[in-house]
């Protein structure tokens, strides 16, 4: 069963929002710095053409006796036209009046400084241009004259430069985006790493490995892990505390119960009157049932322990199987009841702790001649099936009377029609913590024709 | 069947609803109702094939072609507000001004955008057709001699010998032509040698004209010993198969006119305007313009092949001599140079 845990937005996707978010601003960022840094390299490429245009035009006024000779240079507008092609407006004036070009484009509104060029923004004939402007004196009849140019130009082919540069700042954009979402969901998984191979790691333990965890981990992690360790090691001294004080518990009830049965029998041989026998027999009876639970519970505690401990070795089962059924015998043949081992392959080999492996099916056999009466049968086998070794004991005793396996494997619990036998109701406790530690199952099922099956998989050795 | 679809009706007097004068009018009728109007500087039978070619794809449209001088073709667009829906010039400076100043109307399509970059301006002004400016020679008057192959040849010809070419040297008059004007100008631009030839010419009596074809007249007639700066298309399809001159490509600089064409903003048929500059840009177009008229079809690879063509740009440098003043100065100078 899982346990729900209260679970909130995983940290590597925290990690992913939060680098992916840097990510759209900095791409945001680059696109709108190389946008401004293009527009603005491009402005003022145009408007040094545009103001070289300007003085060009500028240079080549000459004063004269009938007035201000004006003497457009060819490369003026000529060189106009290296960026793009745009149109071309011009305006020449001495003080107020226009001498040449277009008379509606705008004068600057601001004073001139010689040939340095003044640059604005205008709109003429409906267009937005750039102008350059300058300002030279030239000397007519010995008076200075005021001579403006303005050379004007629209800015077509620079908006055409700007936009082919915003599509170059986007795409830019987009890839270092596109580079930073690869590079974040590698930076998450790998700042994740850590965390996840220790989950891997703890999750990766049997539910009885309560060893503290030793493997390397980032110092973010160690409190964390050492907080667990610590959980684990006082856990782990818990329970072998618990068990070594039910192994001590079983053993101090065991021996003086041996003892006060030796005595009870040799009372029972001594007395003659029979309401004393019997009651000296039940007493016996008595001993016998908290002896045998000491017993059981001694083994349970052993299990227990040696499924922490495992020591595995080549187990052939058949050979185990056979031992064990021959060592049932005699008792067997006490309670009238035929135990027989059926015939069975001889390469069934498991890779098993033998004390567990025995333990389990000493429960099995003893069980299953309990519960059969009289000129019963007891049929032990062992197969291999599907990767698994399959333990199979099978009585003819008197079923399960509808408890399910479930039922009858926790502590203590004993099927509903058994009163009349002795049992501590761990037997099937044992096996099933035998059949959990070996990495097998256990299942106990109502056989059709009465009596009762139970099968104990352990996995089979791997080749 | 096509000769009955377009009658012909040509008109050599000036329409009364037209403020510029025009020298040639002809009306192609086509099948149905739409009428396309050129404003053009080319002759008319120089242009007929390539508007018989062009109404074979568009039978549908009538063309109305009529003839102007470049001058007159600037005029009525810029000042008389003619409306026409295509003006084709060889005055490259005048069609540049109209489309700077916004009189042209924008066009794009596969044809126009196939031009080069020198051949096209924006995407108002379009060349349809390059040829030489070239000087012809009378081989009479050259006999025995070797024929120029520059301008400084030529210099030292007219100054050697000053009596056999008094008299009988021919260039346009830039104060009347506008493509005389805008060769005289782009001479000017090239190199200065243009000032000198001009002052040696200008000692001997040189007959000023008005066009190119006149020229050639006088040269054939032996009238001429000498023609600076002849279109050469005119020259080529006059002289060819006469042998009586000699045309001559000057090694030093030989300017490459374009002829231009734009639709003009105010075109009443703007679309018609495009169909027709698209099927003059078109493989067919260029084809009937070079085979049919005599127009050299626009090919980077011809001027690329001789490195002392240069083809004038269509930039914005050419409206420099369209500057009242600067046109005023520069003819001045001519004037001083060559009248004398």
């Amino acid at each position: 069963m899982k346990r729900v845990v209260n679970q909130s937005i995983s940290i590597r996707r925290r990690l992913l929002l939060q680098l992916l978010f840097v990510a759209i601003l900095l791409s945001g960022l680059l696109y709108l710095s190389v946008r401004t840094v293009a527009d603005s390299a491009v402005e003022r490429t145009q408007d040094s053409i545009l103001g070289a245009a300007t003085i060009a035009i500028a240079e080549e006024l000459r004063g004269g006796e009938e007035g201000v000779a004006v003497d457009i240079p060819y490369t003026a507008f000529s060189m106009l036209g290296s960026i793009g092609q745009d149109r071309v407006f011009y305006r020449i004036t001495i003080g107020d009046e226009t001498v040449t070009g277009y008379d509606e484009l705008a004068l600057p509104t601001e004073p001139l400084n010689g040939l340095t060029p003044l640059f604005y923004d205008d709109a003429y004939r409906g267009l937005l241009v750039r102008a350059a402007a300058v300002e030279r004196s030239v000397l007519v009849n010995g008076k200075a004259l005021p001579v403006r140019v303005i050379v004007a130009q629209t800015r077509t082919s620079q908006q055409t430069i700007v936009a082919s540069l915003a599509e170059r700042a986007a795409l830019l954009g987009i890839g270092f985006f596109v580079i930073a979402v690869g590079l974040s969901l590698l930076t998450a998984r790998l700042v994740v790493k850590p965390v996840s191979s220790l989950v891997e790691a703890v999750g990766r333990r049997g539910p009885q490995d309560l060893r503290p965890v030793q493997r390397p981990v980032p110092r973010e992690l160690v409190p964390l892990v050492t907080a667990l360790n610590g959980f684990m090691s006082r856990l782990s001294v818990a329970l072998s505390r618990t068990e070594t004080f039910i192994a001590e518990a079983a053993h101090h009830i065991r021996t003086p119960l041996a003892t006060l049965r030796a005595q009870a029998e040799i009372a029972l041989r001594q007395t003659e009157n029979e309401e004393a026998r019997q009651t000296i027999r039940s007493m016996i009876r008595s001993v016998d049932t908290s002896a045998r639970s000491a017993g059981q519970m001694l083994e349970h505690a052993a299990v227990v322990f040696r499924s922490d401990q495992r020591s595995d070795e080549q187990i052939d089962l058949s050979l185990l199987v056979e031992d064990i059924t021959e060592s049932y015998e005699p008792s067997a043949e006490m309670k009238g009841v035929r135990l027989v081992c059926l015939p069975h392959a001889h390469d069934i080999t498991v890779d098993a702790d033998r004390i567990l492996l025995e333990a389990a099916l000493r429960n099995l056999i003893d069980n299953a001649i309990k519960y059969t009466p009289k000129d019963g049968l007891v049929e032990v086998s062992v197969i291999s099936a599907e990767g698994f070794a399959r333990l199979e004991v099978k009585d003819s005793g008197r079923g399960l009377f509808g408890a399910q396996a479930a039922q009858l494997t926790g502590r203590f619990q004993r099927g509903a029609n058994v009163e009349d036998v002795v049992g501590s109701g761990l037997g099937l406790t044992i096996v099933k913590e035998v059949a959990r530690s070996l990495n097998g199952r256990f299942e106990i099922v109502e056989r059709e024709e009465g009596g009762t099956c139970a099968a104990l998989y352990v996995p089979l050795r791997s080749r | 069947m096509r000769g009955a679809l377009c009658s012909i009706a040509i008109t050599l007097i000036a329409s009364t609803t037209l403020a510029f004068d025009i020298e040639q009018q002809q009306l192609f009728q086509g099948q149905g109702d739409e009428t396309l109007s050129i404003l053009s500087t080319t002759d008319i039978g120089i242009f007929r094939p390539v508007i018989a070619a062009f109404q074979e794809v568009r039978p549908d449209i009538s063309v109305d072609y009529v003839v102007a001088s470049t001058q007159e073709v600037y005029r009525a667009i810029y000042e008389e507000g003619a409306q026409f829906d295509l003006a084709v010039s060889s005055a490259m400076d005048l069609q540049m001004k109209l489309a700077n100043d916004g009189l042209a109307q924008g066009h794009s399509s596969a044809q126009t955008d196939a031009l080069p970059d020198w051949a096209r301006w924006q995407d108002q002004l379009f060349a349809f057709a390059q040829e030489p400016v070239v000087t012809v020679v009378s081989q009479a008057a050259f006999e025995g001699r070797q024929t120029p192959a520059t301008r400084s040849d030529l210099i030292r010809h007219l100054r050697d010998d000053p009596e056999t070419f008094r008299g009988r040297i021919g260039t346009y008059d830039p104060r009347k032509s506008g493509a005389g004007y805008l060769f005289a100008t782009q001479d000017a631009r090239q190199s200065d040698t243009y000032w000198r030839l001009s002052e040696v010419m200008g000692g001997l009596e040189p007959k000023l004209y008005e066009a190119s074809s006149a020229m050639l007249n006088a040269v054939e007639s032996g009238e001429l010993a000498i023609a600076y700066n002849v279109l050469g298309s005119y020259a080529l399809a006059r002289l060819d198969q006469k042998g009586a001159a000699t045309i001559i490509e000057l090694e030093d600089f030989t300017n490459i006119l374009l002829r231009t064409a734009l639709i003009p903003a105010n075109a009443e048929n703007p679309s018609g305007g495009a169909a027709f500059l698209d099927f003059l840009l078109s493989a067919t177009g260029q084809r009937v313009l070079e085979e049919n008229s005599g127009l050299p079809r626009i090919n980077a690879g011809a001027l690329a092949a001789q490195s002392y063509l240069r083809p004038i740009r269509l930039d914005t440098g050419l409206l420099v001599f369209v500057d009242p003043l600067k046109k005023q100065q520069f003819l001045r100078e001519w004037s001083a140079a060559v009248v004398q």
